[in-house]
């Protein structure tokens, strides 16, 4: 019996496969492990460091800023209300500064001189000053003539510093849509609000959620810098804690992993985002 | 078969791009329902002329009339005007965040202001002018370049344009596609539609052309009944392009 060729298996010659060495190296599992070998060794030395000192961990101590279960029930803790106070600030901020944002970037985009003179001049000015000066600008200065509570100056210097920031990545993303996409627009006699409304931004979405992203969790974070005016959200909260407890690396190790987890949660959820615009190009 | 009204009137148009001169003195006038198919080697000015009458770009001296509107840049009529005027762009141009049905109805929709029932109607009746009313639902990505044009076709239509200017309508697509692009043309063209063509489609040119234009340089060299153009053109450089494009 002659065995029937088959004609789905290859029959050219198998190409050269990598080195054993270089195909273990290449795995996941080797990646895992070398990352798990390299945060073990810089949580050890931190740890090692803190015992050389004498350091005397509390850990224990800490659930109780986030919540507490005593007879009178359930209580939510200091760091907790601090990171709703924060998700507040920044989600307020961000609105503004989106607002904001588009409003310079179609200023620039205008065409007309005066509109893009008046944009650049607004973007290079709060571009650079620091966001600690830009801060106290808002709150001494521009808050006693304007009557500002120190939540709002926090509100409107984080979401005026960050507009000039999304009006560049809004003008990236609307610039990043071809041109053909204009005329066609404006050959179905379309004017440019409507071109912009209907065609161009839903299309530079997908241009903007990336850096966008990076923008939301730089929010997020520098928002801490609030707590130079004693704004109560999550860095003054942890500021005072430590001033009632001298616990130092705990809360600080504590506050940063908040942050974290906050930030982590926002960049997975913007990459789900950034898969339903992909799909419906 | 055309009437005589001029629809679209250039009376010494001059265009130009900084220094270069793109169009230079084009006297031309093209009557409701005539097909003018224009012809020449790339930069010499035939995309331009057409994206004048729409006013995608604007001429800097003469005077383009199109459908009794002057068109330049400060008229308040442009985006009526373009209502009227249907494009079809040399690399389709359709909008890939929309599906196919709702590239063909956002124009009617937001800019003629009619209602989303309407314009679903008039968008399946094109659809399938163009045949391709099982398309409907996808997206731009998901067609062949061939259907793509098909679609921006038909999405000109449904703003129910009396002009439809077309742009190399062919010179994207693979050869195997050029042919259903072009059956699409002809066949508006039976309907009597006034159309600019700019075009190498040579065999198009003689089916459906009323007058044959041929510009080099920015000027228009010659103009003429397909009959004329193809037997016997008057100019050396006509001449000579033609040759190139019909020899090969």
């Amino acid at each position: 019996m002659t065995a029937q060729p088959d004609i789905h298996s290859p029959r050219g010659r198998p190409l050269p496969q990598p080195a054993p060495l270089a195909r273990t190296v290449d795995s996941v599992t080797f990646s895992v492990m070398l990352y798990l070998v390299i945060v073990g060794g810089l949580v050890w030395l931190a740890y090692s460091g803190a015992q050389a000192m004498g350091y005397n961990w509390q850990w224990y101590r800490i659930p109780q800023y986030f919540y507490t279960v005593t007879e009178d029930g359930f209580q939510w803790g200091e760091i907790s209300l601090g990171l709703v106070a924060t998700l507040w600030l920044s989600a307020l901020a961000f609105l503004l500064a989106l607002a904001l944002g588009l409003v310079v970037a179609l200023l620039r985009l205008s065409g007309l001189v005066i509109c893009t003179a008046v944009a650049i001049g607004f973007l290079e000015f709060i571009r650079n000053i620091p966001l600690l000066v830009l801060l106290y600008l808002f709150y001494y200065v521009l808050g006693p003539i304007f009557g500002f509570d120190r939540y709002t100056a926090s509100i409107l210097c984080l979401g005026v510093f960050h507009s000039v920031l999304i009006s560049e990545i809004i003008r990236a993303g609307i610039n990043a849509v071809p041109k053909g996409q204009w005329e066609a627009a404006t050959s179905i006699g379309m004017d440019r609000g409507q071109a912009y409304r209907y065609i161009i931004l839903p299309q530079s979405i997908r241009f903007m959620l990336p850096p966008m992203t990076g923008e939301v969790v730089h929010m997020v974070k520098s928002s801490a810098i609030v707590s130079v005016i004693a704004v109560a959200e999550l860095t003054t909260i942890g500021r005072n804690i430590i001033s009632d407890t001298y616990m130092s690396f705990e809360i600080w190790f504590t506050i940063a992993a908040v942050y974290m987890a906050v930030t982590l949660i926002l960049s997975v959820g913007v990459s789900f985002m950034e898969k339903r615009y992909a799909v419906s190009q | 078969m055309a009437g005589d009204a001029a629809i679209i009137t250039f009376e010494h148009v001059d265009k130009f791009y900084g220094d270069f001169h793109a169009l230079k003195d084009i006297s031309i006038s093209v009557r409701e329902g005539e097909r003018m198919v224009i012809c020449g080697p790339s930069g010499s000015g035939k995309s331009t002329l057409i994206r004048c009458i729409n006013g995608l770009e604007f001429h800097n001296s003469g005077v383009l009339t199109v459908d009794g509107i002057e068109v330049f840049e400060a008229s308040r009529s442009i985006l009526k005007l373009r209502q009227e005027v249907g494009m079809v762009f040399q690399q389709f141009n359709l909008f890939p965040h929309l599906t196919v049905l709702e590239n063909l109805m956002i124009g009617p929709m937001k800019v003629r202001r009619i209602a989303r029932e309407e314009a679903e109607r008039t968008a399946r009746k094109y659809l399938d002018r163009v045949h391709i009313p099982e398309q409907a639902d996808k997206y731009p990505s998901a067609l062949s370049g061939g259907q793509q044009q098909r679609v921006a076709i038909a999405r000109s239509l449904c703003m129910e344009s009396r002009i439809m200017l077309f742009d190399e309508p062919t010179s994207a697509l693979d050869p195997e596609m050029i042919n259903e692009v072009l059956d699409v043309m002809v066949e508006l063209a039976d309907t009597g539609m006034t159309m600019v063509v700019v075009t190498h489609e040579m065999g198009f040119a003689r089916k459906v052309a009323d007058t044959m234009v041929f510009m080099d340089a920015g000027e228009i060299v010659e103009t003429a009944s397909p009959e004329t153009f193809f037997t016997n053109p008057e100019s050396a450089r006509c001449r000579a392009f033609l040759d190139q494009i019909l020899d090969h």
